[in-house]
């Protein structure tokens, strides 16, 4: 059921104008199928061709965007099941709990920490996207007074409530900043339904552990003209975590596979659920990133969780910086010199990759113990020190040309590279290879400050 | 945009209109609006009847068949309790549940091995001179399926072992568990053959994994030793389809059969490029279901690379824990292999074996047919 090049093809003009900057109407179609350009870049498309081209194009799940209009968060759009097919678009979407019968002070500090939450890594901040404002209270007064605080904050919200009225009591003070609804169920399905066309905001449809019922459900919702629709069929953990695997899998190979139009939605977990039998908070931790990582894997677009721990985000957004990486694109830096601190002839030379996870570590360590040295970077076709010496790409012929290429030798009075301590099978080769001297530096690059100390002081 | 022509757009599009929110002033409303809001409430109530007359539709779980399967491979024999791998038919449960559930080997190593991290450390500090004591305890407290006993000791710079006194580990190792095991060398590519060769010998009878052959030593000394013996191999290779392809299909030249042979495709840790590993070794067992024959043996991964991250182990206040951070970098790295088709998993930390082995577990039963929790109230419900 995958579009090709040949269906976007034939709606194209085929005149090979070249205003698109690509060669042939046939390379712009293969662009549009992989995103690169958009119809935009097309000026003679013709309007019902442009009609035809936009609905052949619109991903196997449908885009939803909610929130404030400066701030919004975007979920779904993916057209493949398995990432090395075609990257996955749109990171999953991690949503923090806010419970409604909290004090005012204390829900004004949550959703301080879930907004400031930040993570760096490999040069870039990993952030959390939303809050999921929970009408625990049971309260349709407590929710909306809980919305209208958030309101000031402009940040994305989910309002979580199955009850109608509290859900317009919350709209009435949060509908302007499309937050998102959540959820509908077999029985509140047209009040809800309602209040997500008239406040024009994308509606959650909440159907545990029955894809039957969820379809059907569905089916009313798109009949009744709503075409802005995320799926939850329910996070069962514990034993039911098969359950919920499945679940996910089906809805999404439905959508991409059969392009089963009930089922072309984003699709909602929420791993909070798993603290629903209440244990050791440790525990509870652990037990929802496991959850999380779990779902993520497996087409989650969007997940509510109830921690705000480090170290327990650590992996969830970790996991979730790699999954969403273009497998067709090494990451990667160039390779070359970079100079740290006041360089010149006498300071040391130290050797590393130029896969960019590898590069931005190394970098973060260089730069946080106020190391002066020159960093060469090895071309290994964005491979790690380890992977890339197994593979061929770290070798002493390579190391050699590095050398030769980068005129590092005009720069540096001795001749010593020191390279990582996972490269140490290589030393002789390189040795051998550069008739430089070289040293094995430590094996994690957090050990360069006190290995470059005291290589000085000796 | 007016708010009128505003109004009259939303009536043009939508089903319903709130009247009580309609502010508008009442003699422009009886000129323009009516005939607008008569069709629009007649619209809805004609949406509403054709919603509710809407048929019942059958769900259709989207089942698929393959054409190839996964080969069983067998571990553990003579004195062992044998554990299976692999066998799948199908990639989900919900078209075939997998016959056999993810396993879990614990490394344990033939010297103390200064280098674990603490949280590892202060598990196993009291049996950690003993490979043999180790192993009981990975077994016995933790509930190991297998053990993994890795060879460190023989590399020629650790302590330069003889593949004999190698031997003599192993022989401990068998005699302290009745698990099946997992030998591997010092990852040293001249000595390892000559290492497995003697291990294998002493383990004749009881069906171990050699771990391994690769493309950078002499893989035909380790499938020999094998076959001689009756032992499987493990065959790894560097995040590669066809370096894989490559080394099975020598390793069956040899002699070795698919059910001889567990696939390492590399494991690269969480944040250090684990998406080349999701797509390794899911390409590799869609291969192996499309009917590639070369790729049809099950997989293995090497885990405890997790904890190399520096995430896991480097001491850092703003992180959080080490004591934490550590397990759960583990559990996601494993977690993450699990669910895009690996088997069987070296790990190091209690924790996360235990609860990668719950899911794993899950993975052996019919869709639908566990209890699960009654989720239609979790909104209030939910505390902690």
């Amino acid at each position: 059921m995958q579009v090709t090049a040949m269906d976007v093809y034939r709606l194209l003009p085929k005149t090979n104008c070249g205003k698109c900057d690509e060669s042939s109407c046939m390379a712009f179609a293969t662009k549009l199928i992989e995103k690169e350009l958009t119809l935009d870049d097309c000026p003679q498309l013709g309007e019902n061709e442009r009609q035809k081209l936009e609905d052949l194009l619109a991903p196997a799940v449908r885009e939803i965007t909610f929130g404030p209009e400066k701030n919004q968060v975007v979920v779904g759009g993916d057209e493949v099941l398995y990432r090395f097919e075609l990257t996955y678009y749109n990171p999953t979407a991690l949503v923090v709990d806010l419970p409604d019968d909290l004090p005012s002070e204390e829900i004004m500090k949550r959703a301080s920490d879930i907004m400031n939450l930040k993570f760096e890594r490999t040069g870039e901040e990993l952030t959390l996207d939303a809050i999921a404002l929970r009408n625990k209270s049971g309260s349709p007064e407590k929710f909306a007074e809980a919305a209208g605080a958030l309101a000031e904050l402009k940040f994305p919200v989910v309002l979580c409530t199955f009850d109608p009225e509290a859900m317009r009591a919350a709209l009435e003070v949060l509908g302007d900043q499309k937050p998102l609804l959540y959820a509908a169920t077999k029985d509140n399905l047209q009040e809800m339904a309602d209040l997500s066309i008239s406040y024009g905001c994308p509606l959650v449809l909440f159907s545990p552990g029955d894809l039957e019922e969820m379809k059907n459900l569905t089916r009313r919702l798109r009949a009744m003209g709503l075409t802005e629709i995320i799926l939850d069929p329910g996070t069962f953990t514990g034993e039911g975590i098969g359950d919920t695997i499945d679940n996910f899998v089906m809805i999404r190979r439905l959508a991409v596979e059969e392009r089963d139009e009930d089922f072309r939605f984003p699709i909602m977990g929420i791993p909070a659920l798993s603290r629903l039998s209440g244990g050791d908070p440790v525990e509870d931790n652990i037990k929802e990133a496991t959850v999380a990582a779990t779902l993520m894997n497996r087409y989650a677009d969007i997940l509510i969780l109830g921690g705000t721990d480090i170290w327990e985000l650590m992996p969830i957004l970790t996991l979730r910086q790699g999954l969403y990486t273009d497998p067709r694109k090494p990451q990667t830096v160039d390779p070359g010199i970079y100079e740290f601190g006041d360089v010149d002839e006498n300071s040391p030379v130290i050797l590393t990759t130029n896969f960019s996870l590898t590069y931005y570590t190394v970098e973060g360590d260089l730069k946080a113990g106020d190391v002066t040295a020159y960093l060469l970077v090895l071309d290994t076709e964005g491979r790690a020190v380890d992977v890339s010496l197994a593979g061929g790409q770290l070798t002493g012929t390579a190391v050699a040309d590095l050398i030769k290429d980068s005129g590092i030798e005009d720069r540096v009075k001795d001749k010593v590279l020191i390279i990582p301590g996972l490269a140490a099978p290589a030393s002789g080769e390189i040795e051998d290879d550069t008739g430089w001297k070289v040293l094995v530096g430590p094996r994690d690059s957090s050990g360069i400050p006190d290995y470059l100390e005291k290589l000085a002081s000796e | 945009m007016d708010k009128l022509t505003e109004l009259l757009k939303l009536l043009q599009n939508t089903e319903s209109i709130e009247i009580n929110e309609f502010r508008m002033d009442v003699d422009e409303l009886e000129l323009h609006i009516m005939p607008a809001l008569q069709r629009a409430i007649q619209k809805t109530v004609e949406v509403r009847e054709a919603v509710e007359a809407l048929p019942e539709e059958e769900f259709e779980p989207p089942v698929k068949t393959y054409p190839g399967e996964v080969a069983q491979v067998k571990l553990g024999e003579g004195t062992r309790e044998p554990v299976y791998l692999g066998g799948q038919k199908a990639l989900y449960r919900f078209e075939e549940p997998q016959p056999n559930p993810p396993v879990v080997t614990f490394d344990v190593f033939d010297i103390p091995m200064p280098g674990l991290p603490r949280p590892i450390r202060e598990h196993f500090s009291d049996v950690m001179e003993d490979p043999g004591d180790w192993a009981r305890k990975a077994v016995k407290d933790y509930g190991a399926n297998m053990v993994t006993i890795h060879l460190i000791g023989t590399g020629p710079k650790v302590m330069d072992k003889s593949p004999r006194e190698a031997a003599n580990d192993i022989e401990e190792v068998l005699q302290a568990v009745d698990v099946p095991l997992v030998i591997g060398g010092s990852g040293d590519p001249e000595k390892d053959p000559l290492v497995l060769e003697k291990a294998a010998e002493a383990a004749e009878g009881e069906r171990c994994l050699l771990a391994s052959a690769n493309l950078d030593l002499d893989y035909r000394k380790v499938a020999r030793a094998a076959l001689d013996h009756n032992h499987a191999v493990l065959s790894w290779a560097i995040t590669d389809v066809n370096m894989q392809k490559t080394l099975n299909r020598y390793l069956m030249k040899e002699g070795l059969k698919r059910e001889d042979i567990v696939m390492d495709p590399t494991t690269c840790a969480l944040g250090y490029g684990i998406e080349f590993s999701i797509d390794v070794i899911t390409r590799t067992r869609l291969a192996a279901l499309k009917g590639d024959a070369d790729l049809q043996m099950p997989m293995s991964s090497g885990t405890t690379n997790a904890w190399g991250s520096r995430e896991a182990w480097m001491k850092k206040d703003e992180w959080g824990p080490t004591d934490y951070r550590g397990p759960l970098w583990e559990i996601v790295t494993g977690l993450t292999m699990m669910l895009s088709g690996v088997d069987i998993f070296m790990m190091l930390h209690p924790t996360s074996v235990r609860l990668l082995r719950e899911i794993g577990e899950t993975f052996t039963r019919e869709y639908m047919t566990t209890e699960t929790p009654d989720l239609r109230e979790w909104i209030t419900e939910l505390e902690y």
